[in-house]
């Protein structure tokens, strides 16, 4: 099995090599990067690509380790026991799946996605750590052993909100997804836009990096952003020399406000816009 | 096999373990690479770091032990950002770039040394020194066939190795804080003021609820209260440090919703028996030390930043003040401050391998008991460390 990027997602060869990295050694793979660097989206297309199922589990503030593997509804089987129902007699009717477990029953080898694992408490990847080694786990209430019948393919991403314990970090591999440069995003557009007009997307990309280039903006427009931007540009069907007149004069791009989310990034570009043009 | 190798990012002071060391041998063993020395370099970094912040630390070593790069003298120094700016750019015809003498690599590197040991000032321009434009074949911007980059972008496009490059540089967290990674210090001083978000039984609700429902047992949970913290910020105004003030003022007052209570206070140089809250009426509208300590109690962390570069007598000598007679010296006001509020550190913008040079920094840190540290990523996650102990 070897992942060579796919239709609808341009992977460099570093981050590649990473991928198969892990999938030739079995071992998790810890993605990092700017917002909208696509790092979700990897473990998605690494499935699509290998013809793999995916599981995703998304991770909150309140999210246990424990939910991933399992959880015991006591409360409903409290609720039931006070109504009387049968069912109550049997622990293995409370007992709720959860993603990982999941992962581990299934037939085939698969793609476990961990998604934002810096969202959840500090503690949350060391009550990890065993189930990820050796894939297995112990349910207390019903006390069976589940073992993974294939070890998954193991995907996280984090937003760098929290750091990581070291214990957890040495078990995986790790790949930082650095913002593409101008040719791996012509690429990476093209991934998406086969149609566009070459003239329209230089420029595009170039109105785009030069904004990327501003001090001080709190929020840097990224690749997702980018996308959005050129399909409403296309929607709208404007043409390319509306991006930048032939006289090198500065003008606000058309629909900025796909670019920069935030209220002050918008003034800051305006102001400088303004300034640019009265010192000509 | 590459034993070597592992000991020398050891000694790089990178945080690498065997287990990680053993996983790139298996994955070496294993063919997952080609006989390349880039990939190589990809593998290895996936494998043994983990951090982004270490990547630029880990380009270095990788670049000294494999020869391509050999450790250049003042590197670690650090070539003054100013020299490189793109100040002004020749455009050479192609003939012209033709004829630029080709060094080689070893001959690049002796010149560089000398270069670096002779060259003190800004540079732009010309075929010899290291600076900006011109067809040295030091510095960037250039046009020089065989040159080494420092910085800035790439142009011309005949660079050396990828890790030559040092693209990471600015994910160091040992760089001063400024608008690019203010955002992961933002994280950092959040993470300082919040502590988990367990949930626990709600007994009130589950009372009321139970009895609404005629007897029927209604479990409630309630999120578990945040352990919110009391922050009290002195800083200093004045002179050179108003930059840094900002970006500190900025800092903290973005995570304010994160502190229970944030409050600031400004000094100017050192603290005495006066301090202000409005810097525009700060002769007016002065506040009384004495009144500060008495009215926040112990539970207050107390955040100094300040760059302590002043004359020792500011510290040591009463009537030491540059704006104003005090009765007693700073040093006594300082050690008040840290009696009342024992959870206390100084944020100080200057780097921290000039502490030691400074008399009067020396003097602020051990009266600190040592609790300085820069105002940096690294040196505001170790302070923040040390504060929610």
């Amino acid at each position: 099995m070897r992942f060579e990027g796919s239709e609808n997602y341009v992977a460099t060869r570093d981050l590649t090599l990473a991928v198969n990295a892990a999938v030739t050694l079995q071992r998790p793979l810890l993605i990092k990067g700017e917002p909208g660097t696509g790092k979700t989206m990897l473990a998605e297309e690494v499935a699509g690509a290998l013809g793999l199922p995916l599981f995703q589990w998304h991770i909150k503030s309140t999210t246990k380790a424990q939910q991933g593997l399992y959880e015991y509804d006591a409360v409903s089987r409290l609720r039931d026991s006070q109504l009387g129902e049968a069912k109550v007699a049997d622990i293995a009717n409370y007992i709720v799946k959860g993603v990982l477990w999941e992962a581990f029953n299934c037939e085939t080898p698969s793609v476990v996605l961990i998604d934002e694992i810096d969202k959840a408490d500090i503690e949350f990847p060391n009550d990890l750590l065993r189930e990820l080694d050796r894939m297995e786990f112990y349910v207390y209430e019903t006390r069976e052993l589940v073992r993974a019948r294939h070890r998954p393919l193991l995907f996280i991403t984090s937003n760098n909100e929290k750091e990581l314990p070291d214990a957890f970090l040495r078990r995986c591999f790790f790949h930082y997804i650095k913002f593409p440069d101008k040719e791996t995003m012509v690429k990476i557009v093209d991934v998406h836009f086969p149609g566009l007009k070459k003239n329209l997307l230089r420029e595009a990309l170039e109105v785009f990096f030069e904004l990327r280039e501003i001090p001080g903006l709190k929020k840097k427009p990224s690749t997702s952003e980018l996308l959005d931007w050129l399909k409403l540009l296309l929607a709208e069907d404007i043409p390319p020399e509306a991006l930048r007149s032939q006289d090198q004069k500065i003008t606000v791009p058309p629909l900025h406000g796909a670019l920069l989310k935030n209220e002050q990034d918008v003034h800051l570009f305006e102001r400088l816009i303004f300034m640019a043009r009265q010192n000509r | 096999m590459l034993i070597d190798f592992f000991l020398h990012l050891k000694a790089s002071k990178l945080p690498v373990s065997t287990k990680e060391f053993l996983v790139l041998l298996e994955a070496l063993q294993q063919h997952v690479v080609e006989h390349s020395l880039d990939d190589f370099y990809v593998l290895s970094r996936a494998t043994l770091i983990k951090d982004e912040t270490q990547f630029d630390k880990f380009d270095r070593a990788f670049g000294e032990y494999f020869k391509g790069v050999e450790a250049l003298p003042g590197m670690d120094v650090l070539i003054p950002e100013d020299w490189l700016r793109d100040a002004m750019k020749k455009h050479l015809t192609d003939v012209e770039r033709a004829k630029l003498e080709k060094y080689g690599w070893d001959k690049l590197m002796e010149t560089l040394k000398e270069r670096l040991a002779e060259q003190t000032e800004r540079h732009a321009g010309g075929n010899k020194w290291i600076g900006t434009g011109g067809t040295s074949p030091f510095g960037h911007g250039g046009t020089h066939p065989e040159g080494i980059r420092f910085g800035g972008e790439s142009e011309h496009r005949s660079a050396v190795k990828v890790w030559a490059k040092r693209e990471f540089r600015n994910l160091d967290d040992n760089v001063e804080l400024g608008t690019r990674n203010i955002k992961i210090a933002l994280r950092r001083l959040r993470h300082f003021a919040r502590q988990g978000a367990a949930e626990e039984l709600d007994l009130d609700g589950t009372i009321a609820g139970t009895a609404r429902n005629a007897g029927w047992l209604d479990l409630r949970m309630r999120p578990e209260r945040h352990n919110a913290v009391k922050v009290l910020l002195f800083l200093d105004v004045g002179g050179s440090m108003d930059d840094h003030i900002r970006v500190c003022e900025e800092l903290f007052s973005a995570c304010r919703s994160e502190f229970k209570h944030l409050e600031y206070y400004y000094f100017h140089n050192f603290v005495y028996e006066w301090a202000w809250q409005d810097n525009t009426r700060r002769h007016t509208e002065r506040i009384l030390m004495l009144d500060l300590l008495h009215k926040y109690g112990n539970d207050y962390k107390l955040i100094l930043v300040g760059d302590a570069t002043m004359s020792p007598y500011e510290i040591a000598q009463p009537g030491g003040s540059i704006e104003y007679n005090n009765r007693e010296a700073g040093a006594v006001w300082l050690r008040r401050l840290t009696e009342s509020w024992p959870h206390a550190i100084w944020l100080n913008p200057e780097p921290e391998h000039f502490w030691q040079y400074r008399q009067s920094i020396s003097m602020v840190h051990e009266l600190m008991g040592g609790r300085m540290f820069p105002l940096t990523l690294d040196g505001l996650e170790r302070g923040m460390r040390l504060l929610s102990k």
